[in-house]
This record gives structure tokens, sequence and C-alpha cells, in this order.
């Protein structure tokens, strides 16, 4: 066993080109052992072909990939032993059972006899896929299919695992399974998970990376991320007593507060935000709270805002409409 | 892990595909039936009167033209449709074992239907005195030109996803190459290269030819980067040389001598090489009993080309 903190995955300059189309432009990121490395960004931005690229699928066009420590274009079979992969929409042999596919994935990756046997019971048992053992894949219903190749990938119990959007199609239920999973085997694998779900950033990711357009936008933790909203810090709270012009004007007396801003108002309440100066910002809640009590005025719902994912992601990458209507 | 133990692995799992479809029975009834029928009722099997089954192999290059691409068409179409050549290449396995394994379970399977041919061999044998050698060269032989088209299938097989485009691409080209060395199409071949148009064609397609390579291996070494005006003054060159080409006979200074001569052996060889390439000629020698090391080596550079193609289809056409 190899000690934690050493990179698993390691891309580095990593491009591809289709044709004439740059899908995947210089993008570098390295995954440690321990470590969950969240993929994100909007349709089309070269998710899916940069995890290719990684597990050794497409060919690259330029850089280098290493998975633990062995280039993927130069020793791809020690590469590739390492790596359990979960494609796009989990593919997978549908005229087989699921125990028979398990099986075939299973020697396919060089193990042999009780082995076999070890190892598909446990990717079953951990997948949850008992009851559907002997049924044929293409009778299973999206999340058991999900499932079957999921267990496909764990199967070996490989360091590293790339996982390309797999809690797609899953029920809430099993989605709260998959990323329990994936947090209990974060601890001891390195891993990629791709997703366009932001909340399971926040769930089960120690590091997030935003792809747009090809390249790297981002790079850092979910709380890294979740500090670039414009709102992180923002006290919002609901006042009973004032007009909403006589709350404003002394909100905006209080130091560290930027403009407020009235959300709604409604049965004598009025629902404002505070975003923090650029400057100060700290203890804002304390000196909203001060004031309105030398007011004295009734106040509930007063929270500080932990920031938000989606305004950051909008913020970082491009809509669709923008990319089509621009260069 | 070893090529054997990788290559054996996917080889069970896709014959256990073939027998979990339909496909695989149906092909055998067809094979079975039409092989049967061609004998007796258009092959002569009775008027002929001989203790053989030259009336039986005789058909075995038309059904195969057919029926090979059936079974070949869904090797890598289907893993490509369904997405799971992305799961099967990120396999700690060389894409080699992938392409041999898929290959021999189909060819497996292929033969599985050719031993079922055997009440055939009993027919024979309870009628007359049949020669059991040459039997067994024509049965091998048939077995190895069905390992040459099922390998070209796999090559078609992989460059689409689309079965029907992989099974309408290997048809025509098992087709093309039954028909080169088809007795009636060779002697139409041999009248060709005597006839003076069939000479100017070839000389100016030559011309044509040549002039493309020159150009590409320019652009190639960026010698020539792609400038319009140069692109258009070469063809034009080339179109010249083309015309001069289909009239080179009549210009006094080519077309005698040496020239003449150098072209009527192009021409000839030309001819005898796309009889060679035909499966038909190979095929024939090995029902008639006799076995040639050259015929075995035909079929085995067939086989390997179009699965090296395979490979080569597979690395660099992924997505």
């Amino acid at each position: 066993m190899e000690a934690y903190g050493e990179a698993m995955i390691e891309a580095q300059h990593i491009s591809k080109w289709f044709g004439p189309t740059l899908a995947v432009d210089d993008v570098s990121l390295k995954v440690e052992r321990g470590e969950v490395q969240g993929f994100l960004g909007p349709n089309g931005a070269g998710k899916s072909t940069t995890m290719r690229m990684i597990t050794g699928f497409l060919p690259l066009s330029a850089g280098s990939v290493t998975i633990g420590g062995h280039d993927i274009e130069e020793d791809p079979i020690a590469a590739k032993s390492l790596v359990g992969y979960l494609p796009e929409n989990a593919p997978a042999y549908p005229e087989m059972s699921v125990e028979g596919f398990l099986r075939f994935a299973a020697e396919i990756r060089g193990l042999r006899g009780r082995q076999v046997t070890e190892a598909v019971e446990r990717a079953i048992r951990t997948c949850f896929l008992e009851r559907v053992r002997y049924q044929s894949i293409d009778t299973l219903s999206k999340g058991y299919l999900h499932r079957s190749c999921f267990a496909q990938a764990i199967l070996h119990d490989p360091p590293v695992l790339v996982m390309d959007e797999p809690t797609d199609g899953l029920d809430p239920n099993q989605k709260h399974e998959v990323r329990e999973l994936i947090k209990e085997m974060g601890k001891t694998k390195a891993i990629i998970v791709s997703t366009h779900i932001l909340e399971e950033v926040e769930a089960i990711c120690t590091g997030v990376v935003i792809i747009d357009r090809g390249r790297l936008v981002f790079r850092g933790t979910p709380a890294e991320l979740k500090a670039r909203s414009a709102l992180a810090g923002a006290v919002s709270c609901r006042v009973f007593g004032p007009s909403a012009e006589e709350l404003m004007a002394s909100l905006r007396g209080v130091s560290g507060g930027g403009a407020p801003e009235v959300l709604a108002s409604s049965n004598g309440g009025v629902a404002v935000r505070v975003p923090p100066a650029a400057e100060g910002g700290d203890g804002l809640a304390r000196r909203v709270c001060r004031l309105f009590v030398e007011k004295g005025w009734e106040f509930d719902e007063l929270h500080t805002e932990g920031g938000r994912l989606d305004e950051v992601f909008r913020a970082v990458t491009l809509p669709d409409t923008v990319q089509e209507n621009g260069a | 892990m070893s090529i054997l133990r990788s290559t054996w692995t996917i080889t069970k799992r896709e014959l256990a595909a073939y027998f979990a479809s339909p496909v695989a029975y149906v092909f055998t009834c067809f094979f079975l039936l039409l092989s049967a029928s061609f004998t007796f009722l258009l092959g002569g099997f009775f008027p002929r009167n001989e203790a053989s089954l030259a009336a039986f192999f005789l058909w075995h290059p038309w059904l195969y033209m057919f029926l090979v691409p059936a079974v070949g068409m869904r090797l890598w179409s289907e893993e490509r449709r369904l997405g799971t050549l992305e799961l099967l290449l990120t396999m700690p396995i060389n894409t080699s074992h992938a392409v041999l394994g898929k290959f021999l379970a189909g060819w497996l399977f292929l033969g599985f239907a050719l031993v079922l041919t055997f009440p055939m061999v009993i027919t024979v044998a309870a009628l007359g005195d049949p020669d059991g050698g040459v039997i067994a060269c024509g049965y091998i032989g048939s077995f190895l030109m069905s390992g040459a088209f099922l390998a070209i299938s796999s090559m078609t097989s992989s460059m689409t996803r689309n079965q029907v485009i992989s099974f309408i691409l290997s048809v025509v080209i098992c087709f093309l190459l039954i028909l080169a060395g088809w007795s009636p199409v060779t002697s139409v071949l041999v009248k060709l290269y005597e006839s003076v148009w069939f000479l100017r064609l070839l000389v100016a397609a030559l011309v044509v030819f040549l002039s493309a390579v020159v150009l590409a291996v320019l652009r190639v070494t960026s010698v020539l980067a792609g400038s319009r005006r140069v692109s258009l003054a070469w063809w034009g060159c080339t179109a010249v040389l083309t015309l001069v080409g289909l009239f080179w006979d009549r210009i006094g200074f080519l077309g005698k001598g040496a020239i003449r001569g150098g072209v009527e052996l192009l021409a000839a060889s030309l001819v005898d090489f796309a009889v060679k390439v035909s499966v038909m000629g190979h095929f024939d020698a090995m029902q008639r009993g006799v076995v040639d090391l050259r015929d075995l080596l035909y079929f085995l550079t067939v086989m390997v080309f179009a699965l090296f193609t395979t490979g080569v289809m597979l690395k660099t056409r992924r997505a």
C-alpha cells in the first residue's frame, strides 16, 4: 500500500482536438489518495472527454497522464489495471446477467478462480444487487443498470476511481447510498467524479475543478468555491415594526455592510439582505443584531449566508446562450 | 495477464453473446438449408455422378459472401453503439487481445455451423467411396475462407456504429474478392488488356494517381503549404497530362517499342494480380485437395491484414 498524499492521478497540460475543434485545452490536475475531486462544468465543456483521456480510452493530443506513476500511453496495461471506470450512461452488455457481467469484468481484470467469486460477491453486496443478480441486464431499471456498472468499477478494489456522473438517473435514496459509498471509498482511494449537481460536490468532494469550454476555470475546495460567491457572508433576516424605508436607512449605517436590499415584505415583516462590504465584513450579523435591539425592533430568521454554489458556477462558466451568440 | 487468458475471456463472452441471441440459430439454419439445397438443386450433385463434395463446396464462397458479414457485422459496431467499447478498451488489456478474442469467437461459431454440415460427408460416403483427404482439405479451405471473410467484416464493423453499413461494406469487399477470380470475370479481364482503350485508361489513371501522390507528399512535407492557386495549377497540369495519357499511343514517339511493351506488361500483371488477390483460385485449389503453402499463406495474410486494420481503426477512431 502506497503512502497517502501521493498523487495517484496526474494529468499534465492535456489537450484534445477533434478535427479542427479543441475540446480540451491545456487542463492539468492532480488527485491524491484520500481525495475526491469533483469535476464540474456545463454540458459539452469537456468533462467526459477529459475523463476518457485519463482512463486511456481517447488518445491525448498533447500532454501526459500518469496513473500511480504509470504513463497511460507508454504503459497502458499497468496504468489501466489501477483504475475503476464508470463511463457516462453506464454501458453494459445487455444479454448478460448481472452476475455474468461482473464475472466477465473480474476475469478480464486478471482475477482467477476464488478471487473472481469473492470479488463478485463483495461487489454485489456493496451495490445492493442481490435481488437482480440473475436478471439479464437489458431488463434492469436505470438505477440497477447504473449500480451494475458501478459494481464493475469497484470490483477489483482499485486505488483510482473515475466516475462520469455516478448518480445520474438514480432516485433520491439511491443517490444517497451512492454518495455515502463514494465518500467512504474516498478515504483510501483517489477519486474523480463528474457531476452537474452542485449539492453533490458539497456533500462528497474534497476538491473541485470547474471546466468551461475545455479550459480549467476554477480549482480549489468546495468551501473556497462558495467563498467566491458575492453572497457569501451576507446577513439576511426578517424585521417587524419599521417601514422598509426606515429599515434601509438604519441598515446603511451599519459598519462593514454593503447596500441593503429588500427581498420581500409581508404581514408587517420586511425581509432584507445586507451583503458584506469588501473590508471588515466580519461580525456583520452581530452588529445588525445590535442595531435591531437598540431600535427595539422584533426580528427572526437572522442568518449569515454561506454562499451559493450555483451562483459561483454561473459566474465562472458562460451559459450556452452567450457561447452561441458570442465568439 | 497473458495474451491467451484475456483473449479467451473475451472469446468466451462473445460466444455466449452469439448463442444468447436468435441470430446464431437463424444463421445456422439458413446456412445448413442453403448449402444443402444449393448442393442438390443447383450444384448438380447427382448428375455429376462422382463421390466428391465438389458440388457442395462450389457454393461456399457465395454463401459466405452474405452470411459471414451477417455474423461479423455486430462484432464492433454493437460495442460502439452500446458504449461498451469504452468499458472494454479501458480494461487492462491490449486492443489486439480484444480484436483477436472477438474474431476467434466469430470464427469458432462459423466453424460450428460448418461442422453441422457433416451429413453431407455421410451422404457421399454412403453413396460411393470418396477420398477422405480431399474432403478434409475442402473443409479446411472453407473454414479458412470463412475466417478471411470474417476478418474483413470485423474490419468494416470497427469503422462504423451502424451494423447495416458494416454489413453492406463487407459484402461488397467479399464480393469483389470473389469476383476478381471468378472465371467468367477473369476471361473478360484477360480480353481487356488486349484492348487499346484499357491500356489508355490505365496510363491516364496512372498519371492521376502519381500526381495525387506527389501532391500529398509535398503537402505533408509542407513544401506546398495550402495555396489554392498552386493546387489549381497542379491539377491543371495533371488534366493535360491525363489527356496526353489517354492518347499516348497516337503520339508517335510514345506509342512503340519499350514504352508500349512496358504498359502492356503492367496491364497484364495488374490483371494477374487481381486474379491472385481473389479467394476463388486459392479456395478452388484447396477444395480439389491440393494443399499449397501459398494458399494457406494467402488466407492468413488476408486475416492478419484485416485484423490489423481493425486494431488501427479502434485505436484511431474512438469518439
